[in-house]
């Protein structure tokens, strides 16, 4: 299949959803990683929208990316109840280590998040849709790394 | 035959709770039931055994320890992680489970565990006494919404039962974006059918066919259960055309949000759910008469509609017994932070916060003292230790200014700084803003500007003064809650905290 025909296949999926944008846009990600550019205006045409509109919908939310992401995507909880213990160091070792919040270097992608749902158990992370919790520089070093091992086999 | 109960709520699997269900699962004497979680964290993964003493709790458990610990249970013998009949546990003892009443207790997909517990009670009581008579209960119970406004169940449901129109919606509000807060999380993942019902009982109250559930992205567990647990129900008579073969019909709808804390606002959810952009609406027009496409929309947070079903299983007199003064029944509260006994605790309002933190949260996990605690989210005001004896109650955290919001309670220890915890919650805002309004837009970003004008030591008399101004001007200017409650955290950690905010040297 072409782009032009898995994109179809996403929208057409959906078609008859109220306000069906928003699982298109889920779909579309989940299809391809991250929204391309040149999928709106199709979406715009096959949704009767206008493509500033689509356009704005896809820059409004955090989660839709520009661009591919890692293999592994890690996801570090910068809320304040990971902040009361020690979100902000494992935040630093982060950056240090792998890139900086919000870029991607070689397979990871380094993020953050304001809660995970997890917050008794912080300093949480979420790593590929997976959580994890009570993390030390030391564990989520161990994590990626296990991660990128599930991946590459 | 063994039955062993091991969590597979998130948060016990972010403690290994699958791999010591793994473990388990390799021996072939052993059945292995997936629940939720009890709620004691600090314990996961907390692994429950079936025997006539009812269930025996040993935790934190290692998939390594598993052997040892079926020889033990086996042998009856004693084990260092062995905590006794779960239901005696100290923390469990002194809670009033009525919303999360199944959670950690059932198999959360399981109808006939559902049932066997006291599901679908509600649903058929509320059939039997028509729509009218269940908005009447809800009201009587003085339930009020969970999600953190506290407005009242019942006067809400009236409106849409009273506004007339072909088609009326059911919103369930399930982004829970406040941290310190994950009880919605885990009744989604811990007893989907709770909610299942309690969105049937309103659509019926009110004449709602179709139903939406905004679970935010960040819950991928919760989505999987949840969808899981809608598919269950139709299959079961318990959604769709003809439920439980009384005629009447609900459709429900899962939808994922897209990371914008701001969603979690109910005219905000409700743009996004119609596939635009967060952007809050201007009140007037109501929910409850303009909501979803135009249509008359109950929107309600997770734990408001699952305490339902038990208010009309029981009555809302009941209900109404419980708490203290128009802070009506239990609230789900949630112990998060640095706190050494984390979790979720059920209890009747009027509970002290100090009893909540120190007593059975057990003070800090670091063993420090306890210097701030944050209540209600992102926008809830911190309170200092001298503090911690206010009650749970909505009016008198309002009085003290402060707010109960969706009963997340973070624990501070005394190393916090809170210049920066003031200094972050302007950069929550300026990142989650929705950008309609000015005040809340701009005055987060140069919020977090004059604080670190504050911190270093440039002119700070007249950069705190702004900063006073500036507060104003969000609180009096600002469209939603969103920017006109940041200055909650902000002030009251001036207020309390004022030695924090003194220049700092240079450390280098
Ligand atoms: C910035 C902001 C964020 C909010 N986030 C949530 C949320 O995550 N979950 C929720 O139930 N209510 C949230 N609310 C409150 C909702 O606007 C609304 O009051 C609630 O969903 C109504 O349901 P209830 O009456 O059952 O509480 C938020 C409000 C604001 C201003
Ligand atoms: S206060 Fe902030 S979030 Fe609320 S409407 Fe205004 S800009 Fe949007
Ligand atoms: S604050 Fe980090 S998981 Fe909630």
């Amino acid at each position: 299949m072409d782009v032009a025909d898995r994109v179809l296949a996403v929208i057409e999926a959906h078609r008859h959803d109220r306000g069906a944008l928003l699982p298109i846009l889920h779909g579309l990600q989940a299809e391809f990683g991250y929204i391309d550019q040149s999928v709106i205006p199709l979406l715009a045409k096959e949704l009767n929208l206008s493509r500033a509109d689509v356009h704005g919908v896809v820059t409004f939310y955090r989660d839709f990316r520009s661009e591919p992401p890692g293999r592994v995507t890690v996801l570090l909880c910068r809320a304040e109840a990971c902040q009361a213990v020690g979100a902000e160091e494992l935040v630093a070792h982060a950056e240090r280590t792998i890139a900086k919040i919000g870029q991607t270097a070689g397979n990871v992608t380094l993020d953050q998040v304001f809660c995970l749902g997890n917050c008794a158990l912080g300093p949480a992370a979420q790593i590929n849709g997976r959580l994890h919790g009570r993390l030390t520089p030391h564990e989520l070093d161990a994590a990626i790394a296990d991660q990128t091992r599930e991946e590459s086999s | 035959m063994t039955t062993v109960h091991v969590p597979r709520d998130s948060a016990a699997r972010s403690a290994g709770a699958d791999e010591v269900a793994a473990a388990f699962a390799r021996h072939p004497d052993v059945r292995v039931v997936r629940n939720g979680s009890r709620g004691m964290l600090w314990l996961e993964p907390l692994v429950e055994v079936t025997t006539d003493h009812g269930r025996v709790g040993y935790g934190p458990v290692t998939p390594d320890r598993v052997p040892e610990l079926l020889d033990a249970i086996r042998a009856g013998a004693d084990h260092d992680l062995h905590l006794g009949p779960v239901d005696d546990l100290p923390w469990m003892r002194a809670q009033n489970r009525i919303c999360l009443a199944r959670v950690g207790v059932t198999d959360p997909l399981s109808t006939t565990d559902y049932e066997n517990h006291g599901g679908i009670k509600g649903l058929r009581r509320a059939l039997d006494i028509g729509p009218e008579a269940t908005v009447a209960e809800v009201t009587e119970s003085g339930l009020r919404g969970r999600g953190g406004a506290g407005f009242p169940a019942g006067i809400k449901w009236k409106t849409v039962a009273d506004t007339p129109g072909e088609l009326k919606f059911v919103c369930c509000n399930a982004d829970e974006g406040d941290s310190g807060t994950f009880a919605d999380r885990m009744l989604l993942e811990g007893d989907p059918f709770c909610l299942i019902e309690g969105m049937t009982i309103a659509a019926h109250a009110v004449g709602a066919t179709e139903g939406y559930i905004y679970i935010r992205s960040e819950y991928p567990d919760a989505v999987t259960t949840f969808r899981r647990a809608v598919d269950i129900a139709y299959a079961h008579n318990w959604l769709g055309e003809d439920i439980l073969g009384r005629g009447l019909r609900f459709d429900l709808h899962v939808r994922v949000g897209a990371g914008a804390y701001i969603c979690g606002e109910e005219t905000s959810m409700l743009e996004s759910l119609e596939g635009k952009r967060g952007v809050v609406r201007a009140k007037p027009p109501i929910p409850a008469i303009t909501g979803l496409f135009g249509r008359p929309t109950v929107v309600n947070n997770v734990l408001t509609l699952a305490s339902v079903p038990r208010i009309l299983a029981d009555g809302g007199t009941a209900y109404h017994k419980l708490g203290v003064e128009r802070s009506r029944g239990t609230q789900v509260f949630q112990l998060a932070g640095n706190v050494k006994h984390g979790g979720v605790f059920e209890t009747d309002f009027g509970i002290s916060l100090r009893d909540l933190v120190e007593h059975h949260g057990g003070g800090t996990r670091s063993g420090r003292p306890v210097r701030a605690v944050q209540v209600g989210g992102p926008l809830g005001a911190y309170i200092p230790e001298s503090g911690l004896d206010l009650p749970m109650d909505y009016e008198k955290f309002a009085e003290a200014g402060a707010m109960l919001g969706h009963g997340g309670i973070v624990v501070f220890d005394d190393t916090v700084d809170m210049a920066a915890m003031a200094r972050f919650a302007f950069e929550f805002c300026a990142e989650e803003s929705c950008g309609k309004c000015t005040p809340c837009r701009v005055g987060a970003v140069r919020g977090v500007e004059v604080i670190d004008r504050i911190t270093g030591g440039e002119d700070p008399d007249a950069n705190m003064a702004l900063l006073n101004d500036l507060c104003d001007l969000m609180t009096d200017g600002s469209l939603c809650a969103m920017g006109g409650l940041t200055p909650n955290p902000v002030r009251s950690a001036l207020l309390h905290f004022a030695d924090d905010f003194t220049p700092r040297r240079a450390t280098s």
